[in-house]
């Protein structure tokens, strides 16, 4: 089908797509599912962390990077590109009060990582990212913003948005509910919720669920696995589980 | 050589400005004398430049370093504008001339008044001095003639004044400045800046501060 046409990133196929960068695609939707959902006054990112072994502590494998004193960013897909572009996202903000001597607005970090993964898609000599960006944040005058930035340097502001192996599971369970003026602690049940119902067990044998968390309720900070809400997760995820359960036993 | 020495001399805007925040925005003045040693190069020189619609500086030392700076913050805030798609705020704009004077600081004779309002903090006077300094002030009063009126400003600045006062203020400030500064003269232009934008008033050297020349055509910049 794609018949050398998907060697580099610089080439056009005959049907005018650009098969690297869709093959980039692929290499996320082969990774743990990641979330994000956008409240009343806050932002819930979420991660299934897939562990090979229990050798792993439980908080290596890291896949939601605080980006900003208010910006949380999570990665799916690559995880090491996942690092990288981080780093690329922290460099942006701090340059960004360096200049201007005030923060990022997200919308524009997004704009600047979007603009970033994009050229990356434009030549032969360098493979595009191989990850989904969300991207999540707050502050007093735009509220709660959720971003996602594909492969292609494509972005979107969402409600909700999902991505990795659950993401058709996660979309569906996300399209139930109306997140824009839930109260910070229904969000991340509801977090944990979808990302435990995205999981398939029978493929991946036991995940670690990680959170991501920014909102007045935060102080506006960014916060990783944050108590009291992860254990709120973690629980609202079991019960949805036992639920499945429950339905199975007909 | 001697008789050539008027080529090499600087031209400075030896200067008196002057800015000052009231409730709703701020009021920036200047005098109008450019010179090039005791030479009078411009006596109706405009030294309030807009940086944005909401955004101007008051400019102080060479007056090519001080065009050149506020071109390029100017250029550069324009196009921040452009990508944020927001209104720039003041403490950006000041943010970008700290930053151009401080790296390039053994370069320049630049110190600036940057004053301004935008929706996140109302009215904002930011000094920036000759080695890239940046501190916001209520009142902020800088170039040669300023010197001879600390003592006129401590004693008669009262924070939150309504407009009229403060216009009043700046207008005597800056009359006195140039009575005593050689380097200071010609009028006093002053501009207020408002969520609305940016409107001028001009006094001239005169009791009212109404000119007296008869029969001048009056120019009305929009």
């Amino acid at each position: 089908m794609s018949n050398g046409y998907d060697l580099s990133a610089s080439q056009f196929s005959p049907e005018g797509r650009v098969f690297q960068v869709e093959y980039a695609a692929k290499a996320v939707e082969r990774s743990g599912t990641s979330i994000g959902l956008r409240g009343g006054d806050g932002v819930v990112l979420a991660v299934e962390k897939l562990v090979n072994s229990p050798l792993f502590e439980n908080d290596s494998g890291r896949r939601i990077f605080t980006v900003d004193t208010n910006i949380g960013m999570a990665v799916a897909g690559l995880t090491a590109d996942g690092y990288a572009l981080a780093d690329i996202a922290r460099q942006e903000a701090a340059n960004h009060r360096q200049q201007f001597g005030s923060p990022i607005t997200v919308n524009h970090m997004c704009e600047r990582i979007s603009a970033y993964m994009h050229a990356y898609t434009l030549f032969g000599s360098a493979r595009p990212f191989g990850v989904s960006i969300t991207l999540g944040g707050w502050d007093e005058i735009f509220g709660a913003q959720l971003f996602k930035i594909e492969p292609s340097g494509k972005s979107f502001g969402y409600f909700a948005c999902a991505s990795g192996k659950g993401e058709q599971q996660a979309k569906t369970e996300m399209e139930k509910y109306k997140f824009v003026d839930m109260p910070l602690e229904n969000l991340v049940q509801s977090a944990g919720r979808i990302i435990q119902l995205a999981h398939n067990e029978a493929k991946d044998k036991g995940f670690c669920f990680e959170m991501g968390l920014v909102g007045k309720d935060t102080a506006g900070l960014h916060c990783i696995n944050p108590e009291p809400w992860l254990s709120l997760a973690v629980q609202a995820g079991l019960e949805a589980l036992h639920e499945e359960d429950e339905d199975s036993d007909d | 050589m001697d008789a050539l020495d008027f080529l090499e001399t600087p031209i400075s805007t030896g200067t008196t400005i002057m800015a000052v925040e009231f409730e709703g925005g701020v009021v920036i003045g200047a005098d109008s004398r450019t010179s090039a040693g005791s030479f009078v190069a411009n006596r109706v020189t405009d030294k309030l430049t807009r940086i944005t619609d909401h955004i101007y500086c008051c400019r102080s030392g060479s007056a090519a370093d001080t065009q050149a700076i506020a071109d390029i913050v100017a250029y550069s805030l324009d196009y921040h504008e452009n990508q944020t798609g927001q209104p720039a705020t003041v403490l950006e704009a000041a943010s970008e001339f700290r930053n151009f004077c401080y790296n390039y600081r053994s370069s320049l004779l630049a110190a600036m008044i940057v004053a301004g309002w935008d929706e996140k903090l109302g009215g904002q006077v930011y000094s920036v001095p000759l080695g890239g300094m940046l501190v916001r002030e209520a009142c902020a009063i800088g170039g040669s003639g300023s010197s001879y009126i600390y003592g006129f400003v401590k004693e008669h600045y009262k924070p939150n004044m309504p407009l009229e006062d403060c216009v009043e203020f700046v207008k005597k400030a800056v009359k006195h400045a140039i009575f005593r500064d050689t380097a200071s003269g010609g009028v006093v232009r002053i501009g207020i800046l408002t969520r609305e934008g940016f409107e001028r008033r001009l006094f001239f050297n005169t009791e009212s501060g109404e000119s007296v020349v008869q029969n001048t055509l009056e120019l009305k910049v929009e």
